[in-house]
């Protein structure tokens, strides 16, 4: 197929500018257009990939490459997109004429998350990353009324460029010692070197604290609750999950086919991480009174459990990263959809904006309660599956202690994710009902039948990830 | 040609479908929750027939199975998966057609109450996980099952939770399961540890040459002691007839018919296990044996013609229990078919008693009904002469089978304590009968007959009741014991002699009866004060719920006072430190957030510089170690 499997990539990079162009060529009225070519073009995209199945290449001496790995989280990101179009609806209109804009920056953002996932050389992954978070940093200020966007806007800016720059210098330090930005190479030279290098170790530390800051792992967490409440809720989701999967699969890539932890065990450094975001993102969902907010912990907490699969680096370990990974695009988007569209009407995502949901609108009550279920990993939610991944590869590997404390701090999220279901179904009542726009039921529906699906019958799932996997090794 | 047995999986769905339906768009319908419950009933039970001849056509010993992977792990596999066979087909056709024949009834039965679209939810999940667990195809799914229909059954005891009395035996059933199911779990778990797969044919296979019977005894027991609970065998009988607090509809189907003989298909299914271990076949046989006589001598005195037929019940579960114990599998399995038809039929038929009477159950009270009911006394009769063992009724072959196996397989004491039981079956029944619808009582002059919605389903599980045997007897080459059989399990010769002797003392039975009820040629009154003491120590059922009651209230609250203490005191203390504790660090946690991009960056950066300094002192005592 040579080059034209890089056809997704570039009709995402057609489809953004197309999408930005309508945006200005047509008239006032005119502007719905583009949210259906947004969608459209999307899901033909996501066609595509699946067309592409079972083809992989590499280009430019290994720089960047297309395989398994790649399908599996071009799909994750085309799929979380499409979700997120279709459940922004109504919200969209707090951004009156610039919608368009804010249709083909997400696309950028997906572009850039898709050449993280596929790239094969440290430059181009930055350079992907930076399209990623660059975009991310104008949708988190894009509502103009409100302060709290703007901060949360300029915050992201100025924390993830210091980020940036941390990552650069784990770069620099990772050429300086195998004189390569290529995986390929750097795997090749380091090899060939019987002594590690204090400078690599450096450089693998410093490399991994910038991903540590995308993926918000404590203590490079403390943007996250601030950016994830004051950015659009619809943004926030896509930042939650999409930003997050894409930085666990660069990571996970180059960890693996790059620097194996023959060199430098940096295992322990991950575990020490995850367990440490665990327990601290778990505690303090439990302190929220705001459901953005407790979301915004509550993916703290779920990015510490992704990273037990790859602490524990094993098949059982790396398989559970990318099927958490993809339930995850179902179970969290739903939550933030529920939340998505009671905020559109009640202008609040405070607690007692959710108090009496259930009686309100019984379908939203409850797809967020499946969600949440999800997430806290009860059976026969998706959420469980995966979990059972991730945990049983960190027992393989050794990492008891990281289980149990993976186990016990799941049992008290259940606190905070059930504390939203209570007041739900318990909570007093305003009589306000809660539109749900066509697109955002069909959203809604996908996030449901997708958790309990996974949860009920995950074969395919792993399946998938595990060919995902098998090119790494 | 579309395949029915890899589609069979939407037998089970189909209820749950309804389930959904019902739940979610159409509980504002009670008519249309009704159908929709029914209709996907009859869907099954069409299929189920299909795939039911498909098996019997075929030659004997045909398995079909499919099977996707659900969990895996180093050291455990869990599937879900069905298994057809001719066990499985049979549970299958008797499941899904009782189960439609008491939905119908209900139409009529259940007119009218304010609950009726969650009557039928409550029935479209049962069904669903009724014919999942006789679907199954190993341990673990059979266990999420076999959890789901005791749910059902605790949802339908309940079903009028306004009575006291209904919401009591709710909660014994399903506390009195609980004990039965850990059991249960625990032998499962212990399968798993062993052999790590749950799955039945994986699992007989491994059993084949594994024969350390110090580790399978403990795990058959364990596994059996699901059933103890499931199908109500002693100690755990206790709950069954306080579950009769049901609609009577639903003591018909789950009571009777389905759930309760679900721990003897599991016998069945599971046979592998437990006859591997001689020790542990013979204490289900006790049990079973037990259980039967035990059940069926309380039944003798009772008055409430629901409790009869629960005790009955509990009675006719053990005999099925003790074949599976002396091994007669087949006859055990027969036994379950026939029952399952005749006593829902009976109960169905005293559900009818119960509508014309406007809920009276003392059949003292009734009388005469004989007159006013025809299509229900002819067709209760009926069922009663096949429950009693009359020839050639569905229940003497069944019966006759039990007994043939135990005599043939030199169980001889099990075998008189067999023929005893069936002796006061016929007893019992007949009591019932002769009182309830010949007697002279009066109120049954008021009654009325049943609608036809009601009658019709009498009418074909009495045709059932009548027919069903046909399929085990001698006469017709015993078709039954040819498809369903242990492996290696000899089949015993017909012999004249037990069924004449099992005829001739279910006809003494009635005849007894007949002279102390109908004719009054012995008193009953002057019987009853002359065994004063007997008659009150079968009346209050052995005093076991009162010897329960008591233990629980010496040990378990006994225990339970302590543990308070140490509850109130320490493990309150402890929780409520350290959820405070737990808060409270949430809290303050939370306070380093305190929106300030100086401190974000100060955290990003001292993170980065805790990381270095701890990789470079890692690698300091690395190097020096």
């Amino acid at each position: 197929m040579g080059y034209l499997l890089l056809a997704p990539e570039m009709l995402l990079t057609v489809l953004g500018i197309v999408v930005l162009a309508l945006g200005l060529i047509l008239p006032q009225r005119g502007k719905k257009v583009t949210g259906a070519v947004a969608m459209i073009g999307t899901l033909g995209i996501l066609v595509v990939v699946f067309w592409q199945f079972g083809y992989e290449a590499e280009f430019f001496q290994g720089v960047y490459g297309i395989d398994a790995y790649s399908h599996f989280f071009r799909v994750l990101f085309l799929s979380a997109a499409l979700i997120i179009f279709a459940m922004a609806g109504n919200y969209l209109h707090l951004f009156s004429e610039r919608q368009s804009e804010w249709y083909s920056l997400m696309l950028f953002a997906t572009l850039g998350m898709i050449i993280m996932a596929s790239s094969g050389d440290l430059i181009t992954l930055y350079v992907g990353m930076e399209l990623m978070t660059i975009s991310f940093y104008i949708l988190s200020a894009y509502l103009l009324d409100d302060g709290r966007s703007a901060e949360a806007g300029l915050k992201y800016l100025i924390l993830g460029a210091l980020s940036s720059a941390v990552m650069l210098f784990g770069i620099s330090l990772i050429y300086a010692s195998s004189g390569s930005t290529v995986f390929a190479v750097v795997y090749q030279t380091l090899q060939a070197q019987v002594v590690t290098q204090p400078v690599l170790i450096a450089g693998i530390i410093l490399l991994i604290a910038g991903f540590a800051f995308k993926i918000a792992l404590v203590p490079f967490h403390m943007w996250a609750p601030d950016i994830y409440q004051g950015a659009p809720t619809p943004v926030t989701a896509y930042l939650a999950v999409g930003s997050k999967a894409a930085a666990f699969a660069a990571l996970l890539r180059i960890l693996v086919t790059a620097l194996p932890a023959a060199h430098y065990n940096w295992t322990m450094l991950l575990a020490i991480l995850a367990a440490v975001t665990i327990i601290t993102g778990n505690l303090i969902a439990l302190a929220q009174r705001n459901v953005k907010r407790l979301l915004a912990y509550s993916s703290i907490a779920q990015a510490g459990y992704i990273l037990v699969g790859l602490a524990a680096s094993n098949v059982y370990g790396f398989k559970g990263v990318l099927f958490y990974a993809m339930l995850y695009v179902f179970s969290n988007i739903g939550a933030f959809a529920v939340a998505t569209l009671v905020e559109t009407q009640s202008g609040s995502s405070d607690f007692d904006a959710f108090s009496g949901l259930a009686k309100r609108a019984p379908m939203l009550a409850a797809i967020m309660t499946i969600c949440m279920l999800s997430l806290a990993g009860i059976p026969p939610m998706a959420g469980f599956a995966g979990k059972f991944y991730l945990f049983s590869g960190a027992i393989q590997s050794g990492y008891l202690w990281l289980a149990f404390i993976g186990l016990i701090m799941s049992m008290v999220s259940v606190y905070y994710y059930l504390n939203v279901s209570r007041l739900m179904y318990i909570g007093k009542s305003s009589e306000q009902s809660v539109p749900v726009p066509a697109m955002a039921r069909v959203a809604l529906l996908v996030c449901l039948v997708g958790t309990l699906i996974i949860g009920i019958y995950p074969q395919p799932l792993s399946q998938f990830a595990e060919i995902a996997i098998q090119v790494l090794y | 040609m579309f395949d029915l047995f890899s589609g069979s999986w939407i037998i089970v769905a189909l209820p749950f479908a309804a389930f959904a339906a019902i739940g979610l768009f159409l509980h504002r319908w009670p008519k249309a929750a009704a159908y929709t419950s029914i209709l996907a009933m009859a869907l099954s039970t069409l299929w189920s027939i299909l795939i039911a001849i498909q098996v019997f056509t075929a030659a004997p010993g045909q398995v079909f199975t499919a099977a996707v992977r659900w969990l895996e792990m180093p050291g455990l596999r869990v599937d879900m998966g069905i298994l057809i066979d001719p066990l499985s087909a049979v549970m299958l056709l008797v499941v899904t057609i009782v189960a439609l024949l008491v939905q119908i009834y209900s139409l009529g039965y259940m007119e009218g109450d304010p609950g009726l679209s969650s009557y039928f939810a409550y029935h479209s999940i049962f069904a669903g996980s009724m014919l999942g667990l006789v679907l199954s195809s190993n341990f673990g799914q059979v266990f999420v099952f076999w959890e789901l229909v005791g749910l059902c059954s605790y949802l339908l005891i309940g079903f009028w939770f306004g009575r006291d009395s209904a919401k009591e035996a709710a909660k014994k059933a399903f506390i009195t399961n609980r004990v039965g199911d850990f059991g249960f779990l625990l032998g499962i778990l212990a399968l798993a540890v062993l052999f790590g797969n749950l799955d039945y044919q994986h699992l007989a296979m491994r059993l084949t040459d594994y024969h350390n019977l110090a580790v399978l005894l403990p795990i058959a027991l364990l596994l059996f002691a699901g059933p103890v609970g499931k199908s109500a065998q002693f100690p755990l009988h206790v709950w069954l007839p306080d579950a009769m607090e049901g609609p009577t509809p639903v003591s018909a189907l789950i009571h009777a018919a389905t759930m309760v003989a679900a721990g003897v298909y599991l016998l069945a299914r599971a046979f592998f296990i437990f006859s591997a271990v001689p020790q542990a076949m013979y204490l289900i046989a006790v049990v079973g044996g037990f259980t039967a006589l035990f059940a069926a001598s309380i039944a003798l005195v009772q008055i409430d013609i629901k409790r009869i037929l629960a005790y009955s019940t509990l009675s006719q579960l053990g005999y099925m229990v003790m074949a599976m114990g002396i091994g007669a599998m087949t006859a055990g399995m027969f036994h379950l078919m026939t029952h399952a038809f005749f006593k829902s039929l009976l109960f169905l038929g005293a559900g009818s008693v119960i509508h014309a009477m406007h809920g009276e159950q003392d059949i003292w009270k009734m009388g005469r009904l004989s007159a006013k009911m025809p299509v229900t006394t002819w067709t209760f009769v009926i069922g009663a002469l096949a429950l009693a063992g009359i020839p050639p009724l569905s229940g003497f072959w069944s019966k006759d089978e039990i007994l043939l196996g135990a005599f043939s397989r030199g169980h001889l004491f099990l075998y008189g304590l067999g023929s005893l039981v069936a002796f006061m079956t016929a007893f019992y029944m007949f009591r019932l009968i002769f009182v309830a619808f010949f007697g002279s009582g009066t109120k049954g002059s008021h009654a009325h007959e049943s609608p036809p919605v009601m009658t019709w389903p009498l009418l074909i599980l009495a045709l059932l009741s009548v027919v069903a045997g046909f399929v085990g007897s001698p006469l017709l080459g015993n078709v039954f014991g040819k498809y369903i059989n242990a492996p290696g399990a000899a089949h015993h010769e017909m012999n004249i002699a037990i069924m004449v002797v099992s005829s001739l003392l279910a006809a003494g039975g009635i005849f007894l009866a007949w002279l102390i009820y109908q004719k009054e040629v012995i008193s009953h009154l002057e019987l009853k004060q002359r065994f004063a003491s007997v008659y009150e120590i079968l009346y209050h059922k052995y005093y076991i719920d009162e010897l329960y009651a008591r233990l629980v209230a010496v040990f378990i609250d006994g225990s339970a006072r302590v543990l308070e203490w140490v509850d109130l005191k320490i493990v309150n203390g402890l929780v409520n430190g350290l959820a405070y504790f737990t808060g409270w660090s949430g809290k303050q946690l939370s306070y380093t957030e305190n929106g300030q991009v100086q401190t974000y960056a100060l955290y990003l950066f001292g993170g980065v510089l805790v990381i270095l300094v701890g990789a470079v002192l890692a690698v300091y005592y690395t190097v020096l170690a």
